[in-house]
């Protein structure tokens, strides 16, 4: 088997096996599995930046919001039905992320870490200073007429889950295709070593920016497909904590895999889910969990997997 | 016809503060030889190869490349008209594999092409020497190879000129030979601006030697005439020209 077709194998495996889910799971975990699918889209636009191009945006909270709000508004205020007021969320996220990427990327390291949180934080802040449309930090219900596309009801169980699915399966295969494209490769490039990769030739400025650009549509997509599946719009999703999660989902699953990110929201949500039944400071035991992996798979899960067992994962 | 000289520098200038590392360098470089940049630590060599790759910002003076002013242009878009450059201090990709490596340095131009993209990175790492560690993780590489890769990178890129910032630094007896083989075959039709301490070096490759000390263009000629140049001597003894 060549590892171009172990990938495909195993890409489909997973969505196979996600597919599966919906019938052996019981009601509440195929609730659980729709949510984890979303936010593993978002997990998968933040690791192209972060695990394969090698920057660490504290910020993507403004595209998820984007994306969010996007939809939201467009429904809500606009009154437009689901299918144009998605596109107008992925857009919306999209030229974000040109707009943010082009002033941000002209820094580097820590300062492009506190460059993008800052426009988070801006990002933010406009929501809660336009509350008499984003009902600020309250937020505002897609009322269930609205969450439907050609007569089929989008809040039922199985559509929901069914969307998430097509969705995430959507990104996770598109972006495992691009990751081991001549593009994705030289993404990994910059994360190696951005100099060489600039003095073999590459416009690594441009990369970062198309890299950005990519990472925040999908993470757009994540938004939109959260408000639309679960109907609920707030400021909460843009606040800096929804910038810090993909970062642990992605360090936890495994950096630059593009397993990883399923991995790292699966493990994450079922931790939470766990511990929370056992104690009040359910986030003390996931932040133990979190510093054990750290120490133990500093490559996260996928990393370990990565190391040990599929040296082709890509 | 093409131009005798490929690349020209005038008035090439780099200061930092009120330190001059290179001051008004005019400098040729022919077409398809062969020409050693030498001269003592500090002379300023890196800064101006540095401000000839695009590295280094020059404080005045211009560049060109087979007749175009490049002086305004980044680094990769040198590259892209045809330079290739190795780092002085090996600068690789370390987490990816060997192959890898060769094959990111070919596919700038030959990403659209998977089969001749696919024989370029063979062609390489057969003409290197390192086919047989193609799947090796770069940063596992012993040092020598890991500095025989750094040149691979740039061969893959088919250079028009090839900039070798002190390639033999650090390689045993039998690699620097090896080195010195491939500089002779890749010159029919490569030119090749290699900076080197190893004098051996220069004596069984360049066609052509310049010296620059304390950031000025000292002398320049066949490598007989610049060793024989009083003031060259000077410049590496140490000595006033006029004992």
């Amino acid at each position: 088997m060549t590892t171009q077709s172990k990938s495909i194998t195993l890409h489909l495996g997973v969505l196979a096996v996600l597919a599966v889910l919906f019938f052996v799971l019981p009601a509440y975990h195929v609730g659980a599995f729709s949510r984890i699918m979303v936010l593993a889209i978002y997990a998968i636009g933040f690791n192209l930046l972060f695990g394969y191009t090698g920057l660490l945006s504290l910020g993507h909270a403004m595209f998820f919001a984007a994306g969010m709000y996007g939809f939201g508004l467009s429904v809500n205020l606009g009154g437009l039905p689901v299918i144009p007021a998605f596109a107008i969320a992925v857009a919306t996220a999209g030229l974000l992320a040109v707009g943010a990427g082009y002033l941000a990327l002209r820094t580097i390291g820590v300062a492009f870490m506190i460059v993008t949180l800052m426009f988070a934080q801006t990002v933010y802040l406009v929501i809660l200073y336009f509350g008499e449309y984003t009902r600020g930090d309250e937020g505002f219900i897609v009322q269930q007429a609205q969450r439907s596309i050609a007569g089929i009801d989008l809040t039922s169980e199985t559509a929901r889950y069914a969307t998430a699915f097509i969705l995430f399966a959507l990104c996770f295969l598109v972006m495992a295709r691009l990751v081991q494209s001549p593009f994705g490769r030289r993404l990994v490039a910059i994360r190696e070593n951005e100099e060489r990769a600039r003095m073999l030739g590459y416009d690594v400025g441009r990369l970062k920016l198309q890299a950005l650009v990519v990472s925040g549509t999908v993470s757009g997509v994540a938004g939109a497909a959260y408000a639309l599946l679960f109907g609920y719009v707030g400021a909460s999703f843009a606040a800096v904590h929804y910038s810090i999660f993909p970062l642990l989902w992605v360090l936890l699953g495994g950096a630059g895999t593009t397993i990883g990110p399923l991995i790292g929201v699966m493990f994450m949500f079922y931790l939470i889910d766990f511990s929370s039944g056992l104690t009040n400071a359910y986030m003390l035991v996931a932040g133990v969990a979190l510093v054990l992996i750290t120490l133990f798979a500093p490559h996260g899960l996928a990393g370990v997997l990565r190391k040990k067992v599929f040296k082709w994962l890509p | 016809m093409a131009a005798v000289n490929i690349l020209e520098t005038r008035g090439l200038t780099k200061s930092y503060g009120g330190v001059h590392a290179n001051k008004d360098v005019d400098f040729v470089l022919p077409r398809n030889k062969i020409t050693a940049l030498i001269g003592p630590n500090g002379a300023g060599k890196s800064t101006f190869v540095g401000m000839v790759s695009g590295r280094t910002l020059p404080t005045r003076g211009t560049v060109h490349f087979e007749g175009q002013d490049i002086s305004a242009l980044p680094a990769h878009k040198r590259m892209q008209l045809g330079m290739a450059y190795t780092f002085q201090i090996t600068s690789i990709f370390p987490g990816l594999s060997v192959e890898d490596n060769v094959s990111l340095a070919a596919g700038r131009k030959l990403a659209h092409d998977k089969a001749a993209h696919a024989a370029k990175t063979v062609a390489v790492l057969e003409k290197i020497g390192l086919s047989d560690r193609r799947d090796q993780i770069a940063s596992d590489l012993s040092y020598g190879h890991r500095r025989v890769l750094e040149i691979a990178l740039g061969l893959a890129q088919d250079p028009k000129l090839f900039i070798l910032d002190e390639p033999t630094q650090g390689l045993a007896e039998g690699e620097v030979d090896a080195f010195v083989t491939l500089m002779r075959g890749l010159a029919k039709d490569t030119t090749i601006l290699l900076i080197e301490h190893n004098m051996r070096v220069v004596a069984d490759t360049a066609d052509h030697v310049t010296v620059l000390d304390q950031g000025r263009l000292l002398a320049s000629g066949s490598f007989d005439e610049v060793q024989a140049n009083t003031a060259v001597q000077s410049a590496y003894l140490g000595t006033p020209a006029n004992v």
